[in-house]
């Protein structure tokens, strides 16, 4: 991780630099949160439990100068778990400066950065790494050190090119840890298909115009997959066997295409991936959100997308045929409650996927989220049948300051 | 696509030329009073403001919100804004873009800070309160002349000053309104009064504008505005703070990459 060292430095001189630099009052923002995530049914194995409790911390520090010419983004992540000890983890999600200028921007440091349009599986996205042991929407990523240099062009559109190095390997829950799969991921003994493993220096560019109604993004990635090949791999006679993470080197393009037509919006990601066993393969999601008012003031929206992978059964995802069926609730209301409910449903194997998540504010300051997950009608070879004793709820608290 | 957009324009042209509501010397004198009131605003440039809301429901409880506001004026189209969200905290640092179309629908982002991600929103939603306000995002949107057709009603006092009050119509057929009756004064052209009826004609909002200030010794702009809504007796109060124009703002600080520097 030694780039990631000379960049945290660079950054640690900007800020000493800047520090002498008259400017706004720059500031802590955040939210800590207390979370309680329960499973009704009883685990797959008995080293797991029904109930477990977190703590988390995610305040972010922004100050810039200059009339915003020159930035500073801090942001520290830190969660406590009950059981599970990969989950008790901290992670810098952003430490980083920005520069802008009338045609360019540059981003120096740890930062975030999310590609991509559709709802039920977020494909092109692939700059950061998955915190999966967040959670499984794999909406939670970890911090990447990168160099971002973003030209903007007017007509010609918008583009980013990423210097990333230094590789984040993905988290997973341990033997004690719910979700997981019916086996446990090694996460000490990774697999790299390149000599320098995690110090593997990637490189990303991401193209993006908007035209009136149409919007569309070319993005190609050279470097370390950010999903891993888990691969079977057995311990001893007596022992389950565990599943090492193998991270190939991959060339990923990607395609974003998006309609803007009155109340629908019409969606599509697409990839091609070289790298892995059966290289190239495609895979895809496409398909619509619908959105109207009632009178009251209710928000609705409506919203289908079909996801499909070439890899079919051998895909290390749930989509790889399957269709999902939402619906989008907004309250418009003082509390800002929402509601997100979906079901994605395998269109070979007949498996279904539930999700729900609801929010609102308490107050001026505190949110309330729920967020329902499961599975069922899953047979055995299914793609979630590990994961049909898993369904849980996931209540969270958050204060905001 | 352009194409398509002329087509468009002529057989809503052709199809608004049916209806009575048209080209009649109250429907001239209405459009010429609303010409006149875009024109003495017009020039601004760009400008900022700040912008607090309080929510109160019919029991009196009050909620608050704070957001910021840069605008900036284009030449032959509707404005461009970003508006940024300050307070509820849960909220903070979301930001929302908006390129106002003169005819047609406004392009709109949501910058969601949690994900990083920009969002691109149906705007159709127009008629939706704005962050549960009794303010819907068409009220406080840009308003240009092309929004509405227009119709002069009379002469009027109002507080002892000198008003005309005429109607306009919502063009869109999103739009939440079937009709708002605005009272203008005649000394400056500035909205004072907008009674709101909704989609079944009934009486829904009024909204008062007070404390006008001028800035740049030629625009007007009210410090506050009042929404209350008779249907359901709640209220907003909606109070602008340190207007600044010809802050400098460029096309640049309206567009996908600024979002994620709208602090």
């Amino acid at each position: 991780m030694k780039p990631v060292v000379y960049i945290l430095q660079a950054v640690l001189l900007c800020v000493t630099l800047l520090a002498g630099k008259p400017g706004v009052a720059g500031g802590w923002s955040g939210n800590i949160s207390t979370e309680w995530l329960a499973f009704p049914k009883d685990a797959l194995s008995s080293a797991q439990h029904k109930s477990y409790l977190s703590f988390a911390l995610d305040p972010e520090y922004y100050n810039e100068w200059d009339g915003g010419k020159i930035s500073l983004t801090i942001e520290p992540f830190l969660r406590r778990a009950q059981y599970n000890a990969n989950r008790t983890h901290s992670d810098i999600r952003e430490l980083n400066i920005g520069i802008t200028s009338e045609y360019w921007e540059l981003t120096a440091g740890i930062s975030k950065v999310y590609w991509g349009i559709t709802e039920s599986e977020h494909l092109v996205d692939i700059v950061n790494q998955t915190d999966l042991v967040e959670n499984l929407d794999t909406e939670d990523k970890l911090g990447q050190p990168m160099l971002d240099l973003t030209l903007v062009g007017g007509d010609l559109g918008t583009l980013d090119l990423f210097v990333l190095p230094g590789f984040r390997e993905r988290t997973f829950a341990d033997v004690d840890g719910r979700p997981r799969g019916g086996l446990v991921v090694d996460r000490a003994n990774p697999v790299y298909d390149n000599n320098s493993e995690d110090r593997h220096i990637d490189f990303a560019a991401r193209w993006y115009q908007y035209l009136g109604n149409w919007e569309l993004g070319l993005s190609h990635f050279h470097g370390t997959s950010r999903a891993p090949e888990l691969v079977l791999t057995p311990t001893g006679p007596f022992t389950a066997p565990v599943l090492t993470p193998v991270y190939h080197q991959i060339d990923q393009t990607g395609l974003e295409l998006q309609g803007i037509f009155g109340a629908w919006l019409w969606k599509l990601e697409a990839i091609r991936n070289v790298g892995f066993a059966n290289s190239p393969y495609f895979a895809a999601v496409g398909g619509f959100e619908y959105t109207f008012v009632l009178e009251s003031g209710l928000e609705l929206g409506a919203l289908m997308e079909y996801a499909w992978d070439e890899r079919d059964d051998a895909a290390s995802t749930q989509f790889q045929n399957d269709m999902l069926f939402g619906t989008r609730l907004t309250f418009n209301d003082v509390q800002s409650t929402q509601v997100l409910a979906g079901v994605i449903v395998d269109l070979e194997g007949g498996g279904r996927s539930y999700n729900l998540e609801a929010e609102r504010r308490l107050g001026e300051s505190w949110k309330l989220s729920l967020e329902a997950r499961g599975v069922f009608n899953v047979n055995p070879g299914d793609f979630l049948y590990s994961s049909r004793r898993d369904n849980s709820f996931r209540l969270t608290l958050a204060k905001y300051f | 696509m352009k194409f398509l957009n002329t087509l468009l324009v002529i057989l809503l042209g052709v199809s608004a030329f049916n209806t009575p509501l048209l080209a009649g010397p109250a429907e001239d004198r209405g459009l010429e009073i609303a010409v006149e009131a875009d024109r003495r605003k017009n020039g601004f440039g760009d400008f900022t403001a700040d912008l607090l809301m309080i929510l109160r429901n019919k029991q009196g409880s009050e909620s608050t919100r704070q957001l910021r506001s840069k605008n900036l004026e284009v030449e032959g189209d509707g404005d461009k804004s970003l508006t940024i969200f300050d307070r509820p905290q849960d909220v903070k640092g979301t930001a929302l873009l908006t390129f106002t179309h003169k005819t047609g629908s406004d392009d709109q982002w949501l910058y969601l800070p949690a994900l990083k991600r920009v969002k691109r929103i149906a705007s159709n939603n127009k008629s939706g309160p704005f962050m549960g306000s009794e303010f819907a995002y068409e009220d406080i949107s840009s308003q240009e002349v092309e929004k509405y057709t227009y119709k002069y009603l009379r002469d009027e006092k109002l507080d002892g000053e000198d008003m005309y009050v005429f109607e306009r119509y919502p063009v869109d057929k999103k739009s939440g309104y079937t009709r708002q009756v605005v009272w203008m004064d005649k000394n400056e052209y500035r909205e004072r009064k907008i009674v709101y009826y909704d989609r079944k004609n009934s009486l829904l909002k009024t909204l008062t504008f007070s404390g006008y200030e001028k800035y740049l010794d030629k625009f007007w702009k009210a410090k506050n505005m009042n929404m209350v809504n008779h249907q359901t007796g709640k209220s907003t109060t909606l109070t602008w703070n340190n207007y600044r124009f010809g802050t400098g703002l460029k096309t640049r600080d309206f567009d996908r990459s600024s979002l994620k520097r709208a602090r």
